[in-house]
């Protein structure tokens, strides 16, 4: 069974569609990478993956396999309010875990194991009392990705997970993805301007306009005109850096 | 001199106004800088200005009404105007400084031109320098107006202590909460309510005017320094209510207004902790 199902899904908004007539499917150890030009709905398909807006205009997009929509680990896009927010790595990490807490208000020892073998997991354990707003950017991404394994051991969603980051940065952060996928097993949903990267880890392709370009494996995608259409104009203009 | 101002001290802090002002103060300072972190830190450092002006126009209209006590009028108001403007702050059409904006002027204006119609009392200019600047009503509270201001002090209290950690999350990435599963309509809410809540009491105390700075000075002083959430929140709450005792103790001796005197004092607090930020090179 499949952990997360798209059905004839069609997003939109105040009856202009964004997206239509998806369908798709993940599964357990999958590594997707959806790509697409701007506005071609591929945030607004994140979100409605992670249930934070509900733009479904026909379709249906389900869950399964043991998973549920808020056991999605999500690594956003960094905001405005974070770059100057004084908090301490642990804290930040940590937080990953309010999720299955409900309305119990304090952390347990559990939760503070959780953490600090999340922070162990990513090399970032030397860091826990330092400053979030201090670290260098491949560092804050860390960071955030060790706050979203807290929240979930089974999929993790990545927006742009490499935007604003240096090549050596860019690489590491590529390389902690990869092998998340590959030896622990998690299933990876990655939103990506950087195709040529996405082409090389990933395991499955969705191409994103008005209506769904491509769904299938990797080397489908890149054997189909407009795989090789889309990676050729990409790798040349080197991506852009917004979505929407 | 030094000893003079000691024995005059120690004689004001004999009569009951002078300790209920202390008690009040103190605890307002606490209750505002507790909050102040998260509202600076999510942009929202006019809620404060804005919240107070609405709950002046509320005033305005229980003085109108001849309502005795005012709080029944101003806290319900202010805490709707409170959720309002946080709720519509991502995505209105009305963008959320704009929102803030204009409901503070409009009520400020609403709440003067109600005085100055209606006004059962003669001296308009008076009630409302008072109730913008804070004036000396804190020296002439009740053991009542002590008592509830303390019953709400220790709620407020309570709700940042028991939700500390959804506070934390909510304004660190609130995005990140809600795909997780954490309730963030509902922290929203209650962050709002507890704000209304403080503004209302800072009125009290600094006056609709200067309310805000009683929010905002603590947590940006405490940010210049520390580095972690949790001490900036322990340090800015040190700060507020050691500005606080000072501004009023100053205010006695000097015969300055109480309000004024206490956002100087954060002032110059202010500075302190910038140049100790920047000589940490921070």
């Amino acid at each position: 069974m499949a952990q997360l199902k798209a059905e004839n899904l069609t997003l939109g908004f105040e009856g202009q569609v964004v997206t239509g007539n998806l369908n798709f499917e993940v599964n357990r150890g999958d590594y997707l990478c959806i790509v697409g030009e701007n506005g071609s709905g591929k945030s607004t398909l994140m979100k409605t993956i992670l249930k934070l807006r509900n733009p479904v205009m026909s379709g249906s997009i389900t869950t399964g396999d043991g998973l549920t929509a808020t056991e999605i680990g999500y690594l956003p896009q960094q905001t405005e309010v974070q770059k100057d927010f004084p908090a301490s790595v642990r804290e930040v990490v940590i937080s990953g875990c309010l999720g299955r807490k409900g309305w119990r208000p304090f952390y347990t020892k559990a939760d503070h194991a959780r953490a600090d073998r999340n922070m162990a997991r990513l090399g970032i354990s030397h860091l826990a009392k330092e400053s979030y707003r201090y670290l260098s950017g491949g560092q804050q991404q860390r960071v955030l990705l060790a706050r979203a394994l807290c929240a979930t051991e089974s999929m993790l969603l990545l927006d742009e997970p490499v935007a604003g980051l240096d090549p050596a940065a860019t690489a590491e952060m590529y390389d902690i993805i990869g092998r998340l996928n590959k030896e622990e097993g998690i299933t990876i949903i990655m939103v990506s301007h950087d195709i040529t990267q996405a082409l090389g880890q990933a395991s499955h392709i969705l191409h994103l306009a008005k209506e769904p370009l491509f769904f299938g494996t990797k080397d489908a995608y890149l054997k189909s005109s407009i795989g090789q259409a889309f990676a050729t104009i990409m790798i040349a203009g080197a991506g852009g850096d917004d979505d929407e | 001199m030094m000893n003079n101002m000691f024995t005059l001290l120690a004689e004001y802090l004999s009569y009951p106004f002078v300790q209920y002002a202390l008690i009040t103060g103190v605890l307002i300072a606490l209750c505002s800088s507790l909050l102040g972190v998260t509202l600076v830190l999510k942009r929202y450092s006019f809620m404060g200005d804005g919240l107070s002006h609405v709950a002046f126009g509320a005033m305005a209209v229980a003085a109108v009404l001849n309502i005795v006590s005012e709080m029944v009028v101003v806290l319900p108001v202010t805490i709707l105007c409170a959720i309002l403007l946080l709720k519509t702050g991502q995505n209105a059409k009305i963008k959320g400084d704009a929102a803030l904006a204009m409901v503070s002027v409009g009520a400020m204006a609403f709440g003067y031109l109600l005085l100055n119609l209606y006004s059962p009392s003669s001296n308009v200019s008076g009630d409302v320098c008072s109730s913008l600047f804070g004036s000396t009503s804190i020296l002439t509270l009740s053991g009542s107006d002590v008592g509830v201001c303390i019953v709400m002090s220790l709620v407020v209290l309570a709700v940042v202590v028991l939700f500390y950690n959804k506070i934390f999350a909510l304004t660190f990435d609130e995005t990140f909460a809600k795909a997780t599963g954490v309730n963030t309509g509902f922290y929203n809410l209650i962050v709002a309510a507890v704000t209304a809540v403080i503004i209302v009491l800072a009125m009290n105390l600094v006056g609709a005017l200067l309310t805000s700075a009683l929010i905002i000075f603590p947590a940006l002083s405490a940010m210049r320094v520390f580095r972690s959430f949790k001490s900036v929140i322990l340090c800015s709450a040190v700060i507020s209510v050691v500005c606080a005792t000072l501004g009023i103790f100053i205010s006695i001796l000097a015969s300055t207004p109480v309000g004024a005197t206490i956002v100087i004092v954060d002032l110059v607090c202010f500075c302190g902790f910038a140049a100790a930020g920047s000589a940490m090179g921070r």
